[in-house]
């Protein structure tokens, strides 16, 4: 698969997933793909949970941690958020499963995290996210939809 | 990499010419099968790193090399102070001061043997790995400073390890010039219950046998002895780390868009070595180099319980305690005189020649050892670092196998129970919590470590002493 954004225009792949990984030579990227920044943020969220837990799903989203970002810019933004949520990972000993980005500019957001604790025999988790890398580091409208992405080192 | 933009030096050594911004050259060391099977993105990295301000010398890729983050890991770049050089979070990594140690056990392999599956039990039961996992370690605020600022000192002075360790290990276990001050209350949030835990990815705790010897006076004087078992553990500073870098690279981005510096990279982000958030990163990042060598020798503590518990008459003795992602103050010759300067090591281990003063004196003789972690099938090499690698890399050798695919296409290429079955069939016992993280580790996944090392040899950065193959593997 290629880290291209070019590659994502065609519209048939978007309307039927709506986050996916990508290869990076030791780690993983993630990319979300939404009609909304918002969404697209959302969604590179649940590629980044999917990093760890192969099956997002299993994650029941009976907790709910708020959190609130603010950048200089929307790439720092996408940066802030992301490891946020790894913050909040490895602090709380939580997976998420469901974001909710409540409310959103260009430099800030406040978001809404619904998870449950780590069940190493429930979710089978697979690596600890170190943090999100400004590597492939990309915020962009293609077409009708939003991509956000970036490589996550694990 | 296509062999044709490089300009051949030996049948080991390839050279970038400087182009565009480049400052220096860029140098590659590995034979011509590895360079060529290098992403093409080591190029791109590496030219640059070579672009950066106050570089000295050139810009190195170890025969390891692979895509990084704005440093290629693999990569080693020294900076001058004095010429407006900088430092780059990313040129450390996420997990500052990740490193193996090597210890042995006097015990021969087939001591082992007939308890090798309680022994695998009992080391998954005691060292805490993977996802979610907690030791009984709980440190309060002054505790994690007092670990910050003491690094291995402060394990062996609680009772996590022995004085005669502390000899053992870079910088004696303590990195001077540490400031947990400049450490982020939520780096110190991450690590609180983190201490003692191996963490996940790449991160495990081996016991292995000497499989093979290549250099048996240094082999010797390093104490390993063909069909002893021996116990590697390769972790790092885990949250603490991670947050660190998350927040400097972060910052140094921010103050360089600011500033406007001209940056080839966003993960490249750097500040001079002289300026006040060069200064708050290298307090920051020595503490983590201290957390990650404290947590290191903790999880020292608990595999020599159990291997006490089960065979009393083990004593697991300390070969070395070496870091691969650091950026440390050294005095190196450049065009004949002595310069201090800050050697960036991302993926890259320091090999310091025979005689070198920071050595251990039992080890002085022989050169600093060197790990270079395989896969889970394959194991380690032990070599040692040479006078050369000083004029070569500043002192610098690789520090593994280096991966040959991605996490994704391994995860789709292997099952990892499958893989558990077939390894244990071969004789090698892993436990993890996770068998997608089995996949992703999958021994496929890596290049051939004997070729690495035989490319390092060559190449005059260390020499091969010594084949470590898998017995038993704790994967995070």
């Amino acid at each position: 698969m290629s880290t291209d954004l070019s590659a994502l225009e065609r519209k048939n792949q978007l309307y039927n997933k709506r986050w996916e990984h990508f290869p990076h030579g030791s780690d993983v990227g993630v990319r979300g793909i939404g009609h909304s920044l918002q969404e697209a943020f959302e969604m590179a969220a649940i590629a980044m949970t999917s990093v760890v837990v192969a099956d997002p799903t299993s994650i029941a989203d009976e907790k709910v941690v708020k959190i609130n970002c603010s950048a200089i810019d929307i790439y720092f933004l996408l940066y802030e958020f992301l490891n946020s949520i790894i913050y909040e990972m490895d602090t709380k000993q939580m997976l998420f499963s469901k974001f909710i980005i409540r409310t959103m500019n260009e430099t800030s957001l406040q978001a809404n995290l619904y998870g449950e604790g780590v069940d190493i025999k429930k979710h089978q988790p697979a690596v600890d996210l170190k943090g999100a890398t400004m590597t492939d580091l990309q915020v962009k409208q293609v077409g009708d939809f939003w991509i956000a992405q970036c490589i996550v080192d694990v | 990499m296509d062999l044709s933009r490089l300009e051949k030096i030996s049948d080991y050594e390839w050279r970038i010419c400087p182009y565009d911004r480049m400052q220096v050259p860029a140098i590659i060391f590995g034979s011509t099968e590895l360079i060529q099977g290098m992403d093409d993105k080591v190029f791109e990295q590496l030219r640059n790193v070579a672009s950066l301000p106050g570089i000295v010398r050139a810009a190195y890729a170890m025969p390891d090399a692979h895509w990084g983050y704005g440093f290629p890991i693999g990569g080693v770049a020294a900076f001058d102070p004095d010429n407006n050089g900088v430092i780059s979070a990313g040129g450390v990594g996420f997990d500052i001061s990740c490193g193996v140690r090597l210890l042995t056990s006097g015990l021969e392999h087939t001591a082992i043997e007939k308890q090798n599956e309680a022994l695998a039990d009992a080391l998954f039961k005691h060292i805490p790995a993977g996802v979610g996992s907690r030791s009984q370690l709980n440190l309060n605020a002054t505790e994690i400073d007092a670990v910050l600022t003491q690094g291995a000192r402060w394990a062996v002075a609680n009772g996590y390890g022995f004085a005669e360790d502390l000899e053992r290990i870079e910088e004696h276990g303590q990195m001077f010039g540490a400031s947990p001050e400049e450490v982020s209350p939520r780096a110190k949030e991450r690590q609180r219950p983190e201490m003692g835990t191996l963490g996940s990815g790449n991160h495990y705790l081996e016991v292995q046998k000497v499989h093979e010897i290549y250099d048996s006076v240094t082999a010797n004087a390093f104490g390993l002895k063909l069909n002893e078992v021996v116990i590697s553990i390769h972790c790092g500073s885990r949250g603490l780390g991670h947050q660190i870098g998350t927040d400097f690279l972060k910052e140094m981005a921010i103050a360089d868009k600011l500033q406007n510096f001209p940056l080839l990279d966003r993960e490249l982000a750097y500040a001079p070595i002289r300026s006040q958030i060069g200064s708050s990163y290298i307090g920051a990042m020595r503490s983590a180099t201290n957390c990650a060598l404290a947590n290191r020798q903790i999880l020292t503590h608990f595999a020599r319980k159990v291997f006490n518990s089960i065979f009393p008459k083990s004593h697991l003795s300390l070969v070395y305690d070496v870091s691969h992602n650091t950026c440390k103050e050294e005095w190196h010759n450049v065009n004949g005189e002595k310069k201090l300067l800050f050697v960036h090591r991302k993926g890259a281990t320091r090999a310091l020649g025979p005689y070198h003063p920071q050595l251990p004196i039992s080890l002085r003789e022989y050169g600093q050892p060197v790990f270079i972690g395989g896969s889970m099938g394959v194991g380690s090499l032990v070599l040692a670092g040479l006078s050369s690698s000083e004029e070569k890399s500043f002192s610098s050798a690789c520090h593994g196998a280096g991966r040959a695919m991605s996490r994704t296409q391994a995860m789709h290429q292997w099952e990892g129970q499958k893989l558990m079955r077939e390894l244990r069939q071969q004789g090698v016992i892993i436990r993890s919590p996770s068998f997608r993280g089995i996949a992703e580790e999958a021994p496929g996944a890596y290049k051939d470590v004997h070729a690495v090392a035989e490319a390092t040899e060559k190449a005059g950065l260390a020499k091969k002493v010594a084949w470590l193959s898998p017995m038993i593997c704790i994967k995070g």
